[in-house]
């Protein structure tokens, strides 16, 4: 394990960034509030202590100051404890102390955590503790034969449902792509709702996806001609999966979007955080946290939810390496993970990913699909590449070489395309992203000399 | 299967199995899922034989940034202030912590004093600060360096960049190679031309008026107005014989910058024929009791004044012989005054007596040419004694024109003239004049502005009376003010004529005037770390 490197090293660990820190932020409005709380004014009775806590008084509206304390420690991301009436999660008090104990300024000294602190952080860790010793909790209550006829069951209706899809795809390829345009979403939405009753979300969320398609531009029956076939393939692969090898049968039931648990061997390693983003559709907010191993070379991606509106529970500093636990989620060509225990607080690292040309990384890309020909994009590092402008859009050419990817159009808007550009200053890069069939969306960069990966989401 | 083949496939689905034949073999199948199967098979096909597109014409790299780094807390703090961007609609109360966003202008002035070179991943947000905040454009654009111009090039939300930058639209190296500049000059478009006069004259005045002489009789009426004003930089005697034949352009507004411009040179020979025509009006009578001030105003605008820059006629409601004087007088250099009116130094000139009601038009044009000569002997006497009420001082001046005057002043006195107006007259009428005080303030104008504050809340009025004043002292009071502070922050008991609950506030802001103090105490230190 590299030792850390950080200048401003001290016993209880490596602060961590403003950034990293804001990234914490449930929404834009507590960014801002946790911001304004960032400094020494209201704050008294700050420290920190060398297993990751970091507490103080925050003086509010109130007479009695408010209680925070963060443990930063936590096998599961950052926990939070705050006497504050905010039901945000982490509320702008637990971000502004963040900030205070971020901006390293003597703002929180070390020191020994107070009684209220401590209590609270002892809680933690004994529960923490007893978990542990307990070891897994056993499989979900009940008896194994009622799970099977659960199970059973619930394959019946993905069965109906992918059956009734089959034929509503056939009617559809039938009257012509072109009647698609004038229905609108309404078709597509009921569809989708049918496949929701019949359990098969993944299916519910690939035929939503059709609807905003005959209204996406030029070109767009090809486009929908291709979801429309990735459909049928996923409804064959359904109904054929006795047929199929067991972990492209797996690959199947998660793309339909079946239950399933982390079921891999736990992994050990220094996972480096190269990005966290969100997306949001109305009902659910998704985060994606991209790791790379730094021993295994292995990309893994985590994935946590939040209801509509609500921040995801999970939260990693992008650009920090942390001592953990992963294990993956079944099926071939799935990347996806969850973290396990945690053994240290995240430091800064010196390694990056191994990066590959952008030749390489469609083929990375390709390769993938032989697993999983559902894979909309596949994780690379790009190796000294220079962002380009391309007509109206932009690209990664090769340094050295005279092949580049297109940026994804989604890429285009939102400040991330110009930090990418500002890093580069037209000198060759270190980028991470995800290489797919809509072009390359960048996440993480390093600049050409040594620096931490600066984050593009 | 050839790329025809997906083709054809589209136009049949597009079309619909019904009215198409299916361009692949069903084997059994329906023609819809036969068509399908195939689609599925090509699609993945499709993205699997994904290439690479070729390689556009790539950026010319950046130029070199070879200041040092900033220290990482500097950078950190950095990246603290620019999130916290202002978003409309955010009004309410303050609450006790700092405006982040406000104290932008002086960590990059110190930033610039250190000279470190910008962090590039940032620069996209102090472009965007900048395009917001005009007045933050130079010191952001002097941070931000070459990557910015660079960057700005490539979009156009940050053209502003290439403007205001000496040299953005062009290669600065232009200016050591005698044929790109003459070619630039004769090519160049009107904003690349202002770009590079500008930047010539401050490197070398005289090669840059020559250049506009090169040129001038062929320009534009409102290019010449453009170019006559990048002069003001650099001005100096060995302009004269330019902006004298400036004085006779076809335009109205050239000739009157021409003038404005000579006769801030007190040695020109405009300034002396103001000087005759300035001191024909205004003599000394010794027969009073006590010596008068007498004015004859002049009787004509003549056509050497006209072509000196006078402006014949006066605006609505102003009488024209008085309109001729102030402009005379303004225009004048002050040193004829003494010599006019008995070897007096310029606060005894200020206190004699005018005959008439003369006094206003002659102590205002005075003010003015004190400011236009940042004289700082008669910006004293004209401002008088700070405790002396704003109407009857001497030279019953306003407060707009006072803060002009102060301008001139030498930045200690400025901040004891302040200081003593506050404790004189207190906070409410002090903002503007604060304003023109140099930063940090210099005590005793710091102690005086505290102790306003202090008597204010006692009075038992809300803060918010003095927002403006409190804004300024966060962002202007020296750090070091902070401990002193401390004891304002408590809340006290509530005097019983106060307004309900304004201790409380006064309270909240004195934290956040504290908190804002340490805050850039802070700033200042994580700059100078090594």
């Amino acid at each position: 394990m590299a030792g850390p490197t950080f200048d401003d090293m001290t016993q209880q660990g490596v602060r961590w960034t403003a950034d990293q820190v804001l990234a914490l932020a449930p929404d834009a409005a507590s960014r801002k509030a946790g911001s304004r709380l960032g400094a020494a004014g209201p704050w008294s009775e700050t420290g920190s202590s060398g297993d990751g806590t970091v507490w103080g008084l925050c003086k509010g509206s109130g007479s009695k100051p408010y209680q925070t304390v963060v443990d930063i420690a936590d096998t599961a991301g950052p926990a939070y404890k705050c006497s504050c009436p905010s039901r945000k999660f982490p509320c702008k008090h637990a971000l502004g102390l963040l900030l205070l104990w971020a901006g390293g300024d003597g703002g929180v000294p070390d020191a020994q955590a107070p009684e209220w602190a401590e209590q609270w952080i002892g809680g933690r860790r004994q529960r923490a503790e007893q978990k542990r010793t307990a070891g897994p909790s056993p499989a979900t209550s009940g008896d194994p034969e009622a799970a099977r006829r659960r199970a059973e069951k619930r394959a019946e209706r993905v069965t109906a449902g992918a059956m009734e899809l089959e034929q509503r795809l056939a009617d559809l390829l039938r009257s012509g792509l072109a009647s698609a345009e004038s229905s609108g979403y309404g078709l597509w939405e009921e569809t989708a709702a049918r496949m929701v009753d019949a359990q098969a979300p993944g299916l519910a969320a690939r035929v939503r996806e059709l609807g905003a398609i005959p209204s996406s531009g030029s070109g767009w029956p090809a486009r929908l001609l291709e979801e429309c076939a990735l459909i049928h393939l996923l409804d064959q692969g359904w109904l054929r999966r006795e047929q199929l090898p067991d972990s492209l049968a797996a690959t199947v039931r998660s793309r339909i979007g079946l239950p399933a648990a982390a079921a891999g061997p736990a992994v050990r390693d220094r996972w480096l955080v190269l990005a966290q983003y969100d997306t949001a559709d109305s009902h659910l907010t998704t985060r994606r946290i991209w790791l790379y191993g730094e021993e295994s070379g292995r990309m893994v991606l985590l994935l946590s939810y939040g209801a509509a509106g609500r921040a995801p529970a999970l939260a990693l500093p992008v650009g920090l390496a942390l001592d953990a636990e992963v294990s993956s989620y079944p099926g071939a060509g799935q990347l996806r993970a969850d973290l396990g225990e945690q053994f240290t607080p995240p430091t800064p690292t010196a390694v990056r990913p191994a990066g590959v040309s952008t030749t390489q990384a469609v083929a990375r890309y390709g390769e993938a699909l032989k697993d999983d020909p559902w894979l909309e994009s596949w994780p690379v590092t790009l190796d000294r590449v220079i962002p380009a402008p391309d007509g109206d859009g932009w690209q990664l050419a090769d340094a050295d070489g005279k092949s580049a990817l297109l940026l994804a159009s989604s890429a285009m808007s939102g400040s991330g395309l110009w930090r990418l550009v500002a890093v580069s200053g037209g000198a060759p890069v270190t980028v991470f992203g995800e290489c797919g069939h809509r072009g390359f969306t960048p996440l993480a960069v390093w600049p050409e000399g040594p620096g931490e990966p600066i984050p593009l989401c | 299967m050839s790329e025809s083949s997906w083709e054809e496939l589209v136009t049949a689905a597009l079309l619909g199995t019904d009215r198409r034949t299916t361009p692949v073999g069903t084997a059994g199948k329906d023609a819809p899922t036969a068509l399908l199967d195939t689609a599925a098979v090509q699609t993945v096909r499709r993205r699997a034989g994904l290439r690479p597109a070729s390689a556009a014409a790539l950026p010319e790299p950046a130029t070199e940034d070879r200041r040092p780094a900033l220290p990482s807390a500097a950078r950190r703090r950095l990246a603290v202030l620019l999130a916290d961007r202002p978003d409309a609609g955010s009004g309410g109360r303050r609450g006790t912590a700092p405006d982040l966003m406000e104290l932008l202008p002086q960590w990059l002035a110190a930033a610039n004093e250190h000279g470190y070179a910008a962090p590039p991943d940032l620069l996209p947000a102090l472009l965007d600060a900048a395009r917001g905040r005009t007045d933050l454009r130079p010191q952001t654009l002097a941070f931000a360096g070459p990557r910015a111009i660079w960057l700005a090039r490539l979009n156009p939300d940050w053209r502003f960049a290439l403007r205001s930058t000496p040299g953005g639209g062009t290669a600065v190296p232009a200016l050591g190679d005698p044929v790109e500049v003459e070619r630039l000059w004769q090519e160049g478009l009107f904003a690349e031309r202002v770009t590079l006069l500008v930047a010539m004259r401050a490197q070398d005045p005289s090669a840059a008026r020559d250049l506009l002489g090169t040129t001038w009789s062929t320009e534009r009426a409102e290019d010449r107005l453009m170019f006559l004003d990048s002069l003001r930089t650099g001005l100096s005697d060995a302009d004269e014989p330019f902006l004298e034949r400036a004085l006779a352009d076809r335009s109205r507004n050239v000739r009157a910058t021409a003038a404005e411009l000579l006769s801030a040179l007190p040695g020109s020979a405009l300034a002396s024929r103001m000087a005759a025509r300035a001191a024909s009006c205004v003599s000394f009578d010794h027969t009073q009791t006590q010596p008068t001030v007498v004015v004859e105003a002049p009787h004509e605008c003549d056509a050497g004044m006209e072509r000196d820059g006078v402006v014949p006629k006066p605006p609505a409601g102003r009488g024209e012989r008085s309109w001729w004087l102030g402009q005379l007088a303004e225009a004048a250099p002050l040193a004829i005054w003494s010599e006019r009116l008995g070897g007096r130094k310029p606060e005894e000139i200020v206190a004699l007596p005018v005959a008439d009601d003369w006094q206003g038009e002659l102590h205002g044009a005075w003010c003015r040419a004190a400011v236009r000569q940042r004289d700082a002997a008669w910006s004293r006497a004209l401002l008088g004694a700070p405790a002396s009420p704003g109407a009857a001082g001497p030279g019953a001046v306003s407060l707009a024109e006072r803060a002009k005057l102060l301008a001139a002043l030498p930045a200690g006195e400025r901040a004891e003239w302040v200081a003593g107006f506050i404790s004189a007259h207190g906070l409410s009428e002090a903002f503007q004049l604060l304003g023109v005080c140099a930063t940090p303030w210099a005590e005793p104008l710091g102690h005086a502005v505290v102790d306003a504050l202090n008597i204010a809340r006692d009075a038992g009025s809300y803060p918010w009376s003095f927002s403006g004043v409190m804004g300024l002292a966060e962002r202007c009071l020296d750090p070091a003010t902070a401990a002193r502070l401390d004891g304002l922050t408590a809340i006290p008991d509530e005097p019983e004529d106060a307004s309900p609950g304004a201790v409380g506030y006064w309270s909240e802001a004195f934290q956040r005037l504290v908190g804002t103090l340490r805050l850039r105490a802070t700033m200042r230190a994580e700059l100078t770390a090594p």
